[in-house]
């Protein structure tokens, strides 16, 4: 106990991190508040225009409002037709994901790990990630057709480049002193990468995944315009031709929650790889 | 016995890190280097540690020479180095490799009572304070049981009284197995306290320009005389290795490093 007394006096620091141990259910009811605070715009937002609608003040018709929307939404679940779409759009995302991730990991780490494959490997692939990738829609369609093949390309090369260079700048960026500890107990080139850069570039890796897949929503969407019978990114385009703006919104809603959603099961997934982490967000 | 014979070390750059260095540390020695800045004390302990390869000469640990970390070699760096994904535990057991788990358990339970920390086995680095950082560092270095441990002025970013118990501890953890120990620093008293033998060295290019016996018994009284006494010993040879132009037989023996390495 004494030791401890006394450390505290060393660093106020360490003496944060003692406080913060028993106080930490008062902290999480003050989070759970916070998390609340972010509802408020938007149901705000939606309940004045709700309002507006409702008073004859704004029409609705290119804006319906939430009441609207909710019945479309509540509509389509009813159907079946919302799951459809969304397992369809998922589906997609998940496929071209896992493809592209897996190669952005494999290239990534050879890059960033052999200074050979690096100046053989980094000028091609920089210079194709200079390339929009909406460009190769047409001769992916001409290549793999106008089904699945060429919608899960697409997806695939979104998600490929950011994980491509997360990945690689992540190894580039280790810190040479923790690799001399390795060094120091003669740890053979594995067990380097194992105990040693493994573990330093995975909270950078989880980063690159996250960005990732938030790209590969969005590729899903262009890859479900250039004609496609089901999907969330078809209910889009269908709601323009018929004219129906609640179900384009409608499908823009469930965008987002499926979005948000990867996201958090990407984020909880890798939480307790990175949990070690001394960033700011942790502490807060 | 560490011995190092006509060390040299040029930098690609053609800088001239350490120039014909010779000097024998004896089994169980705590020997001091300490000099000015830029006077290649790092840069010679990295060379025992096999992290850098010399130019010229060779470094001997009893009948071997030693090319690259050697498993007996253990060394403690300026900062310390954790690695913040293992609890305190996991980082003292980094190096402990081909025992079993039994005897990991009891080797890093030990070395933590050693250096005060049990109660925090199982926090990260990042929960702990810089002094207690280092100790798990000194943990790490002893508990693979290295015949020569190397510190790299390890203390120097502490304050002087998380120093002090530092010292305690390491003397404390020296005692048990008697491990050779080059000390690298540039605090005199911590060379007084801690060393049998300060080495000094001079600048450009980087060399032994002196050795001070420091026989005091242990443990050292900070305060007493004797203490003062080596104390101002070594700063007035600091002094001199700083300002005195270089003497004639030093520079005969740089011709004859350069000789050598051409």
């Amino acid at each position: 106990m004494t030791g401890k007394a006394a450390s505290q006096a060393w660093s106020s620091h360490e003496g944060a991190a003692a406080l913060a141990a028993p106080a930490s259910t008062e902290k999480r009811r003050a989070f759970d508040w916070r998390i609340l605070l972010g509802f408020f715009l938007p149901i705000a937002i939606a309940l004045l225009w709700e309002a507006a609608v409702k008073s004859g003040l704004a029409q609705g018709r290119l804006v319906p409002p939430p009441s609207r929307i909710i019945a479309t939404l509540w509509g389509l679940a009813q159907t079946g037709e919302l799951w459809a779409h969304t397992w369809m759009t998922l589906w997609r995302v998940l496929v071209g994901f896992v493809i592209g991730a897996a190669a952005g990991i494999v290239l990534g780490a050879m890059s960033g790990a052999n200074r050979t494959i690096r100046q053989l490997l980094d000028p091609t692939l920089q210079a194709l990630r200079a390339i929009p990738s909406i460009a190769w829609v047409p001769l992916f369609i001409l290549w793999l057709g106008i089904f699945e093949a060429s919608k899960v390309a697409l997806i695939a090369v979104g998600v490929f480049f950011p994980v491509y260079l997360g990945i690689a700048g992540a190894i580039l960026s280790v810190d040479r002193k923790l690799v001399e500890v390795g060094h120091v107990f003669r740890l053979s080139r594995i067990q380097l990468a194992r105990r040693i850069l493994l573990p330093a570039v995975l909270p950078e890796a989880v980063i690159a995944l996250r960005s990732g897949l938030g790209l590969g929503f969005m590729f899903v969407v262009a890859a479900e315009f250039m004609g496609a019978s089901e999907g969330l990114g078809y209910l889009l385009v269908d709601g323009q031709q018929m004219g129906k703006p609640d179900q384009i919104l409608a499908a823009i809603i469930a965008f987002a929650l499926l979005g948000k959603t990867a996201d958090s099961l990407l984020v909880a997934a890798t939480k307790p790889l990175v949990r070690w982490q001394d960033t700011v967000r942790e502490r807060l | 016995m560490l011995s190092l014979e006509h060390l040299s070390k040029t930098y690609a750059d053609g800088t001239r890190a350490l120039s014909d260095i010779n000097l024998t540390v004896h089994e169980g020695e705590i020997v001091s280097l300490i000099g000015g800045s830029g006077c290649g004390k790092t840069t010679l302990l990295r060379l025992i540690a096999g992290l850098d390869r010399e130019s010229a000469g060779r470094i001997r640990l009893d009948d071997e020479v030693l090319s690259g970390p050697h498993p007996a070699v253990g060394i403690v760096f300026q900062e310390p180095r954790l690695l913040p994904w293992l609890s305190v535990s996991d980082n003292i057991a980094f190096g402990l490799d081909g025992l079993s788990a039994a005897q990991k358990k009891a080797r890093v339970a030990h070395a933590l009572e050693k250096v005060s920390l049990v109660e925090h086995a199982d926090r990260w680095p990042r929960d702990l304070s810089g002094g207690q950082q280092q100790r798990v560092s000194i943990a790490r270095a002893f508990v693979t049981n290295p015949k020569v441990l190397l510190l790299d002025e390890p203390f120097s970013a502490l304050d002087a009284f998380t120093r002090a118990s530092l010292h305690e501890h390491l003397l404390g953890l020296w005692e048990e197995t008697r491990p050779t120990v080059v000390l690298v620093t540039h605090d005199v008293q911590e060379a007084v306290t801690l060393a049998d033998r300060a080495v000094v060295m001079q600048p450009k290019p980087g060399r032994i320009f002196d050795e001070l016996p420091l026989t005091l018994s242990r443990p050292r009284d900070r305060t007493g005389l004797p203490f003062e006494t080596s104390v101002r010993r070594v700063l007035t040879a600091l002094d001199h290795s700083l300002k005195a132009p270089q003497a004639q037989p030093q520079r005969e023996r740089d011709r004859q490093a350069a000789a050598l390495w051409w």
